[in-house]
């Protein structure tokens, strides 16, 4: 229901204490329902979201049996090139790390690794069911079993294993979320790195890396 | 034309110059998506990539030098650009063109790469300096073909100087006139030559991203990765412009200027759509094959 004055019915009611505007208007001439106009800063932000949404640079990084998925993504099935979305070799120069199917503890300190050299803004893509319970995996002795433990994860692609469709519908999805400014897993990691280091430090014995990797 | 006059038109020139090299390099994408059966990405998805890249932030220091590199690589680009006129009679589309400038120009090719070499180094990865050694390699290689294909045209048009170059192919009139038709052995070694600069198939193996990851650039992103790519494109077109004005008798029109310089580019394109990776050594071997010798004979041909 709108608030909007009718205004074919009569002028409506003026609240009191209401000033009359200098040009001989009152307030009731501003009463319809208008959206705040963006401040400077929203609407650089949007700017920003919408490039950051059309350009995502995909770490060319397997972990798991999920990266045999990745790799149709570029072929003229499937083609992810058409969103956007482009494999980049170095972590310097990525945006998205896909976490693709189970993590063995072993990759796990190198993921960290890849996900603290990459540049600010940055997500985590969760794919397969590894990435969320521990999937088929789920009492192994080798693997993580909750990915959120120890990375910030923005999306989750279920299944095992996801077919590519699936993984495409993640990326829009990230697409979405990023335009939409509600992906603060980056933020989220350095505000909780102490959580998350602690975590990390639990299933990986042998720890030897800095304090975080620049 | 005064000089304030003439820097503000030059600079012009080189701000269309970087968004037409990255419309180009969106046609690229665009044709080698479509020669693979792919949609491929929209052709202004460069623009969208350079302004994701500028929006980074960065924390990576590697030393003045490792900043200073894309720097280099940028004025390599832009460099080359305003030493070459890309239309002859029309001041403010001549940039800074003099006498001398075709010595300056042939400088100025090995300069961003020099540059990005000394940078790249400082970024400290192991991959930098192997992606640095096959592409100076290489670079020297067919720099060998191009520099013979120069002399010839220097030595038969008398000149130093891009314009004059320019203004003879037009004298001599009509499209038979171009010194690709005039030299065809000295057009030869530089169109082969202009394969291995563009880097794109089979003498990709600079970037090659499935051994080395992308080379030398590795460790940039950011400002820097943002400052690269305009370089590069910058440089793509200055090259294509050289091209044009010393082989296919310059531009006498903007329309015609831009159709030139894109075929000239879109060559090195379709060849790249064909061809697999060559090893260094192997473009190595095939610079100093028959490119080189259709150098030398062009050089050689104007004695007798």
């Amino acid at each position: 229901m709108s608030n909007k004055p009718d205004l074919l019915h009569g002028v409506p009611e003026i609240p009191a204490g209401s000033v009359p505007h200098a040009n001989g208007c009152d307030q009731s001439c501003f009463l319809g329902e208008r959206p705040d106009p963006l401040s400077y800063k929203e609407a650089i932000q949007t700017v920003k979201n919408w490039f950051r949404a059309n350009s995502l640079w995909v770490i060319a990084y397997g972990t798991g049996c999920g990266s045999i998925e990745l790799r149709p993504l570029g072929t003229a099935r499937f083609d992810m090139e058409r969103f956007g979305i482009a494999m980049r070799p170095t972590p310097r120069q990525s945006n998205v790390l896909i976490i693709s199917g189970y993590l063995s503890i072993k990759s796990l300190k190198r993921v960290i690794r890849v996900y603290e050299q990459m540049p600010s803004p940055k997500w985590v893509v969760g794919l397969g069911s590894c990435t969320i319970n521990g999937g088929m995996y789920w009492d192994s002795y080798a693997t993580m079993k909750v990915l959120d433990l120890y990375l910030p994860v923005d999306v989750y692609i279920a299944g095992c294993m996801p077919r590519p469709e699936a993984l495409i519908g993640g990326f829009k999805e990230l697409m979405r979320m990023i335009k939409n400014g509600e992906t603060k897993g980056y933020i989220d990691y350095i505000e909780r790195l102490d959580w998350y280091r602690e975590n990390q430090k639990q299933i990986i014995k042998d720890w030897d890396l800095p304090d975080y990797s620049w | 034309m005064s000089l304030a006059i003439k820097i503000a038109w030059s600079l012009l020139n080189v701000l269309v110059a970087i968004a037409y090299g990255l419309v180009t390099y969106g046609v690229v994408r665009k044709t080698m998506a479509r020669i693979q059966g792919r949609i491929g990405p929209p052709i202004y998805q460069p623009f969208i990539d350079l302004g994701k890249v500028i929006f980074l932030r960065t924390a990576t220091s590697h030393g003045v030098m490792f900043f200073l590199g894309p720097i280099f690589r940028f004025v390599g680009g832009v460099g080359l650009f305003l030493v070459l006129p890309v239309i002859v009679g029309v001041p403010a589309l001549e940039n800074f063109s003099f006498n001398g400038d075709l010595l300056l120009a042939m400088y100025f090719m090995f300069f961003g790469s020099l540059g990005m070499a000394l940078g790249a180094a400082e970024g400290g990865h192991p991959h930098s300096p192997i992606g640095i050694g096959r592409g100076l390699s290489q670079m020297t290689s067919f720099e060998l073909p191009f520099g013979l294909a120069v002399v010839a045209l220097i030595s038969v048009g008398g000149s130093f100087s891009v314009t004059e170059i320019v203004q003879r192919q037009q004298e001599l009139g009509g499209v038979l006139g171009w010194n690709l038709f005039q030299q065809p052995f000295a057009a030869a070694a530089a169109f082969l030559a202009l394969l291995g600069m563009n880097m794109y198939p089979p003498f990709n193996i600079v970037g090659a991203p499935q051994e080395i990851p992308v080379g030398p650039p590795t460790e940039y992103n950011a400002v820097f990765q943002s400052l690269m790519m305009s370089g590069r494109s910058i440089f793509a077109i200055a090259k294509t412009v050289m091209f044009m004005d010393l082989f296919l008798g310059g531009a006498t029109s903007i329309p015609e200027a831009f159709l030139k310089t894109f075929c000239i580019y879109m060559w090195t394109v379709f060849v790249g759509a064909v061809f697999p990776r060559f090893r260094t050594e192997q473009s190595i071997r095939f610079f100093l094959g028959w490119p080189t010798l259709a150098g030398v004979v062009a050089v050689l041909l104007p004695l007798f």
